[in-house]
């Protein structure tokens, strides 16, 4: 149940994303100024960490979304759903530990 | 008394003598599409985060030139493109959904999907025309600031 809210959470989330990011990446078509200048005022701590948790957002809804698609498709996947669920919290987790040490290097990390 | 009761055969298929009854397979379509366009972005995001965020310099690498960089290869053209025209049909659909089962008042839901019609009308020609029509090198642009095989 609460994967569910999760998964619709993180569709919203990633939608409104969507939308702001079509919109900063169509400055490019504006002047290299205009894109630069965006892009570099995203380059900072804040918002580093709201590039982690959307990709954290996104992270979980792939996996939790590949389990929903297992569920209705595989004969056994009724069966197993529960037990998908803790792979997709280890999956998260593994991921997400493979990520984090990298970007906030990029983002706290100085030239 | 004898009367004759025909008991159609189990299993026979039930007769319609209408389909006004439903409203064809839209809904069957759009289930379907949500799980097949979730695989292919599994693989499209995922690889559009990695060359993003963890190649190279990371999100410090982005702009204006690293953008030219990677829309100078088709590849990374059709790559967002189909980034953009699933993603948006995928979360519009699944947005749809919510509003459907949240807005309880006809005029509301009426509302609330001329937006999200609006919204993703926008957002997609906007994207592909971004793809379509991105200039790596405009006239009289900072050299500094373009990529390098401008100059070449
Ligand atoms: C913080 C994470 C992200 C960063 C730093 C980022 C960065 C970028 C950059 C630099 C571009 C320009 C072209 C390119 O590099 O291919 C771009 C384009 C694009 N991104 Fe992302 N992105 C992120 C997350 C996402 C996510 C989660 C999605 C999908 C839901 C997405 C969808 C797109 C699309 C569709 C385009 C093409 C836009 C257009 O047609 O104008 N991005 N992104
Ligand atoms: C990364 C790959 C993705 C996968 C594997 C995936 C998978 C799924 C699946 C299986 C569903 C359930 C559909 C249903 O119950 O009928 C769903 C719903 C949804 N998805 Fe995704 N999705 C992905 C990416 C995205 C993106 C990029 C967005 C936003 C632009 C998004 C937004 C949504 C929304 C809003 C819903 C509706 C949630 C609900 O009805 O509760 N998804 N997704």
């Amino acid at each position: 149940m609460w994967s569910w809210v999760a998964h619709r959470v993180t569709g919203v989330l990633i939608f409104f994303f969507l939308l702001v990011h079509v919109l900063d990446t169509s400055l490019v078509r504006v002047s290299p100024e205009a894109y630069n200048a965006v892009i570099g005022s995203y380059k900072n701590p804040v918002m580093g960490l709201g590039e982690a948790g959307l990709v954290a957002a996104i992270v979980f809804h792939a996996f939790n979304g590949i389990r929903i698609i297992l569920v209705d498709f595989w004969a056994k996947g009724p069966k197993y759903q529960r037990v998908m669920l803790w792979v997709v919290i280890g999956l998260f987790v593994v991921t997400m530990a493979g990520f984090l040490p990298r970007h906030l290097m990029n983002v706290f990390g100085g030239k | 008394m004898t009367s004759i009761t025909s008991i159609p055969a189990p299993r026979s298929p039930r007769v319609r003598t209408s389909r006004r009854t439903t409203r064809g397979n839209f809904e069957l379509y759009g289930w379907i599409f949500m799980r097949v366009s979730g695989v292919v972005l599994v693989v499209l995001i995922f690889g559009h985060l990695f060359t993003n965020l963890i190649a190279g310099q990371g999100i410090k690498a982005i702009d204006f030139g690293f953008v030219a960089g990677k829309w100078a290869s088709p590849l990374w053209q059709v790559w967002d493109l189909f980034m953009l025209w699933l993603a948006m049909i995928h979360g519009s659909n699944g947005v749809r959904t919510i509003i459907n089962d949240y807005a309880e008042r006809d005029h509301t839901r009426l509302v609330l999907k001329i937006v999200l019609v609006a919204a993703f009308l926008i957002t997609v020609v906007l994207g592909t025309l971004v793809i379509f029509t991105f200039d790596p090198c405009p006239a009289g642009g900072p050299i500094n600031l373009l990529p390098s095989f401008c100059s070449a």
